[in-house]
């Protein structure tokens, strides 16, 4: 028999060990997020996946699905909380679309337009990160991390380099690479790399590229994420 | 019954007037809109000081002195107060100045760039000093809503202003919702 | 540099080039060079053979580690809000000048640095401060100018007056734990008397809920890291008390460390674990040598090692791991990542370390008073414990009280003992509010000091600060607020972004600067802080706000300085640059708040 819990009033079937996010997906739900990728275990660090479930909130990328659950997802209350994420993402670090050139193409600027976030609402932090340009094919706009550490986990885990790494903390939490210069034309890593093109947002950026596909015409210019999200799904 | 028209005031702060021609760009709306709408301070007319007005449109963020009278004066003049496009609502482009500071900043521009030597930053009271770092406008006034976009297409403005005008909270549709 | 490089190959051999050791590695290589030096970083990653960005990213986690040089003489005070009220800044004022250097920055020479720290736990004695690691208690004026000579004639901290280091353990108040007489292993022949199904049993019936702060049945936790699968199962004690105003751990550790080394060999009976790790704060680490010879006494007495008191199979030993300042490592799956010589990052849970904790392992991690606890339990049987305390709470709850008191210091109650009590007790006759649990606990305001300390009502870990009707609730929360961004691991939007952000509001309010829309603005951070946060620092963060805005919200009230409407920064200040440069200061050259009014 198939346990099912309840996403937003309707019953989602899951199996043994599917986490909320999995199964809502695999039953055509999208939940945003940013941290989540399917291919790599939960991280539940940007928080954008929470859900309440019995009026507690959860990230549902990292909780296993359980018979009976009633989880809420797309309410305005949810909603609301999201958004506000999203403008603390936006405040902490220099976003500035218009000259970036993931724009259009970035995850965090589709969520903001499917989470019809028109301004960052909050004080902007303006951090003063430098950009990297040591590397022949690569370049690294740190202004524009949101620490989903996809990079890092696909450096360490796939391409067996570990090339990327958090440091310090809180407010100050920065990516680095592994050199002792501190720059990434001194690392081994190569536009091969799948951290070399896994960056959700503006971060990790191939050089001389620039604008190859026309503002306007790019994939979250023609679709919401909540679509371009699932369609990968089927 | 034939209702009052709206009055609009426009004004660009530290922008590029590029919102202001996407304004324009709303072709045949323009007409639709005269007949809604007249304009009180604003590029397109000549009055130098905003009146009371329904709405204000503030194009670019705040970068000196000046800007923060100009938008003080709509922020007290208009019921409802608008940022348009990526530079009222992030900085924008100017912001890009942001992790550098000023003073070294000034120097270089005015005393050490090639040509220049013995330069002296300007020092007339006539002009505006620069804030040290280039703010959003809603950092310096309460701001009601906010039109994404560098700039906000014509259609994307239109739809804002027609809503707000007929009384609808003013929404946009995902095709409508750009930051580039 | 060959110094360098044979200073971390002996250090890395003696850690048996294990990375897990790589925290306890860092600490050790610091304290021979000074620092840690981008170079120095390769060669330990190399030793390791890690990745050095691994090892970046775990050097630049916590704050006693640094990657630019530091002060010879490396002076931290503590900045509790119990410190600042006992005129903390102000001394740090004073030897900032006294020895020309500006705070948190290293003197020209490299002799001197000076900034502040989280709560180093001496809150009865303060202001405190740690002076190259070593805790220096009661400053004042007289003390600060003996220090600022010490330091300008270069006497080794070795030779500084010992009266200076004196930490007293202050205990006010002794009930069932800090009156007991029992020797080293007595509670351990009680347990292993019973066997080791019989004394879980005992447990259960003690119904002892942990004192660290969550209040978990520790019975339960211990049978479930019994019941988990694998046979390598690891007992960790929480020794991080970082908890501001939080103290009673220390003087458990400094004068009942035996209880505690006891509770965690009882852990061990009870679960089959035969690893132990002790994990102590670095703030804590004057007392290593002491630990280290109590661990060193218990073993010569057979209590630790093979063959525990002569029973076949019980083999069990302890190790102690150094933190090195981030109040978040005291959360659990942080504390094993910690220990893991990694980043003190919160774990996703489920899985919880019973079933998956240090290195996999099945793991119970307690509070070092809860172990202690666990020598009653087996001394007197868990039902003569339970009939302490209340039905919810059972035994008793040592108690760290500082503040606007006569009397601070450790105090045992049994659990339900009233505020009122507590406050009458240490002698505080004008307490307008009690910070019970520290900054993620609860603020008690007057009309509450009726509640009891007890799980079901007043929980605490311990700490009990007490504030008579001369402070300022507002300026406590800011504080906190303080600590929190200050603390914040940044591993999750809401509390890196949120505690940010809550800070810029309270220095704005501070400044005198706020208006009514911040309030509202604060209000809507506190609940994203509460509801999205990853773990328990997060959720916890806003709570000295929420509660200083409900309980004492005129205080708030009075920073306003408009109902409508105030910038996020100061205008004016904004054009002191430009000012400067330009030489101006005409009226155009000047943004006067006031003069243009907003609606
Ligand atoms: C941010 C944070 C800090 C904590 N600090 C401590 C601490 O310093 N000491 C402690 O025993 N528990 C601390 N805890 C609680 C631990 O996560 C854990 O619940 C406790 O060590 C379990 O022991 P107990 O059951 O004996 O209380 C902290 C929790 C959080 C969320
Ligand atoms: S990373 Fe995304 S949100 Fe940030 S500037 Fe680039 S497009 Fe905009
Ligand atoms: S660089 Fe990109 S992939 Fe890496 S942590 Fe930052 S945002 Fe994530
Ligand atoms: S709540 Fe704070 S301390 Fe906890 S994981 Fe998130 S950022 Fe780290």
């Amino acid at each position: 028999m198939t346990r099912r819990f309840m996403f937003d009033g309707q019953p989602v079937a899951f199996e043994d060990g599917q986490t909320i996010m999995e199964a809502a997906r695999a039953a055509g739900h999208f939940i945003p997020y940013l941290c989540w990728h399917p291919d790599f275990p939960p991280h539940g660090s940007c928080k954008l996946c929470i859900v309440k479930v019995g009026g507690r909130h959860v990230s549902s990328c990292a909780l296993p699905a359980k018979e009976g659950m009633e989880v809420e997802s797309n309410t305005p209350e949810i909603n609301a909380e999201r958004r506000a994420l999203l403008q603390m993402l936006f405040v902490e670090g220099n976003h500035f679309c218009p000259s970036c050139e993931k724009s259009g193409n970035c995850q965090l600027q589709a969520l903001a337009y499917e989470l019809e976030m028109t301004s960052a609402r909050f004080n902007h932090i303006f951090p003063d990160r430098p950009v990297d340009a040591s590397h022949p094919d690569m370049l690294l706009e740190f202004n524009r991390c949101i620490f989903c550490e996809l990079c890092v986990r696909a450096s360490r885990d796939v391409d067996k380099k570990s090339v990327f790494s958090l440091t310090n903390r809180g407010i100050h939490k920065h990516l680095v690479v592994s050199a002792e210069s501190g720059r990434l034309g001194d690392t081994d890593f190569s536009r091969d790399d799948l951290a070399a093109n896994i960056c959700p947002v503006g971060v990790i950026l191939r050089k001389r590229v620039g604008f190859a596909v026309p503002i306007g015409q790019r994939i979250y210019d023609e679709k919401p994420i909540s679509q371009v999200s699932m369609e990968a799904e089927k | 019954m034939t209702r009052p028209k709206l009055r609009i005031a426009t004004t660009s702060l530290a922008g590029c007037f590029g919102c202001h021609m996407s304004f324009l760009d709303i072709d045949e709306h323009l007409f639709e809109l005269v007949e809604l709408v007249e304009f009180d301070r604003s590029p397109l007319t000549d009055i130098k000081h905003c009146g009371p007005c329904d709405i204000g449109l503030i194009e670019g963020g705040v970068c000196n002195a000046e800007n923060v009278h100009v938008l003080r004066e709509f922020r007290n003049n208009c019921k409802t107060l608008i940022a348009v496009g990526a530079c009222a609502i992030n900085g924008g482009l100017p912001a890009q100045r942001n992790h550098l500071e000023l003073g070294a900043c000034l120097r270089e521009v005015y005393e050490f760039r090639d040509g220049l030597s013995g330069g002296q930053v300007p020092n007339d009271p006539e002009l505006p000093l620069l804030l040290d770092k280039v703010h959003p406008i809603h950092e310096v006034v309460r701001v009601d809503y906010f039109i994404p976009g560098c700039p906000p297409s014509g259609p994307t403005i239109w739809k804002f202003l027609s809503d707000l005008i007929a009384g609808r909270t003013p929404r946009l549709t995902h095709s409508l919702m750009h930051f580039d | 540099m060959p110094g360098i490089e044979r200073c971390v190959s002996e250090i890395v051999t003696r850690h048996g080039a294990d990375p897990s050791q790589l925290l306890q590695i860092l600490i050790q290589v610091q304290d021979v060079i000074g620092y840690l030096p981008a170079d120095c970083l390769s060669l330990i990653a190399e030793a390791l053979d890690l990745p050095r960005a691994r090892v970046e990213g775990v050097a630049g986690f916590y704050s006693f580690l640094h990657s630019r040089p530091v002060g010879r003489y490396r002076i931290l005070f503590s900045d509790n809000i119990t410190d600042r009220m006992l005129g903390a800044p102000a001394l740090m004022q004073a030897l900032c000048s006294k020895l020309w250097v500006e705070p948190g920055k290293l003197s020209e020479d490299g002799l001197v640095s000076i900034t502040t720290t989280s709560c180093t736990g001496m809150c009865d004695q303060g202001p405190a401060a740690l002076i190259n690691g070593r805790p220096v208690t009661r400053l004042d004026h007289r003390r600060i100018n003996e220090i600022a000579e010490l330091v300008r004639q270069q006497v080794p901290v070795s030779a500084w007056p010992a009266a200076f280091f004196n930490v007293e353990d202050n205990i006010r108040r002794r009930d069932a734990l800090l009156a007991s007489t029992a020797a080293p292993g007595d509670a351990l022949r009680a347990a292993i008397r019973v066997g080791r199904e019989g004394w879980l049993t005992e447990m259960e019936r003690s119904r002892l809920r942990g004192r660290g702060g969550a209040g978990f049945t520790t019975a339960v936790k211990w049978k479930a890291c019994r019941d988990a699968d694998g046979a390598d199962k690891v007992i960790v004690c929480n020794a991080d008390e970082g908890e501001p105003g939080t103290f009673k751990d220390r003087v458990l550790l400094a004068s009942h460390a035996d209880l505690v080394f006891e509770g965690m060999t009882l852990a061990a009976w009870a679960t089959g674990a035969q690893k132990g790790f002790m994990y102590l704060r670095g703030e804590y680490r004057y007392l290593l040598e002491h630990l280290q010879a109590v661990l060193e006494r218990r073993r010569a007495a057979g209590l630790l090692g093979a063959g525990i008191r002569g029973q076949a199979g019980f083999d069990f030993d302890i190790d102690i791991h150094l933190g090195a300042g981030a109040y978040v490592c005291g959360e659990e799956t942080a504390l094993l990542e910690s220990l893991e010589g990694k980043r003190g990052t919160p774990r996703i849970r489920p899985p919880f370390p019973v079933t998956h904790g240090y290195l996999g392992r099945p793991t119970v991690v307690n509070n070092v008073e809860t172990l202690a606890k666990t020598t009653l339990v087996a001394l007197e049987g868990g039902e003569a414990f339970a009939a302490t305390g209340t039905a919810q709470s059972t035994g008793t709850k040592l108690l760290s009280v500082s503040g606007d008191c006569a009397y601070p210091g450790i105090y045992e109650y049994p659990f339900g003992v009233s505020i009122e009590r507590v406050l009458e007790d240490c002698g505080a006759s004008d307490a307008q509010a009690v910070q019970a649990g520290g900054a993620s606990g609860v603020l008690i305001a007057g009309y509450e000091f009726h509640r009891r300390v007890a799980f079901e009502d007043v929980p605490t870990a311990g700490a009990f600060m007490v504030f008579d009707s001369g402070r300022d609730a507002f300026e406590i929360a800011r504080n906190f607020v303080d600590f929190f961004a200050h603390e914040s691991c940044g591993f999750c939007t809401p509390c890196r972004v949120g505690t940010s952000l809550l800070k810029g509001y309270m220095d704005k309010l501070a400044s005198g600067h706020g208006a009514k829309p911040d309030l509202a603005d604060i209000e809507w951070v506190t609940r994203l802080l509460k509801n999205a946060s990853h773990c328990g620092l997060g959720s916890s963060a806003p709570n000295p706000v929420i509660d200083t805005l409900v309980k004492f919200r005129p205080t708030f009230e009075r920073r306003l300085e408009s109902l409508h409407f105030e910038p996020a920064f100061d205008l004016d200040a904004a054009l002191a640059t430009a000012r400067r440069i330009t030489g101006r200061d005409d009226a155009a050259a000047h943004l006067d708040r006031k003069k243009e009014t907003q609606r």
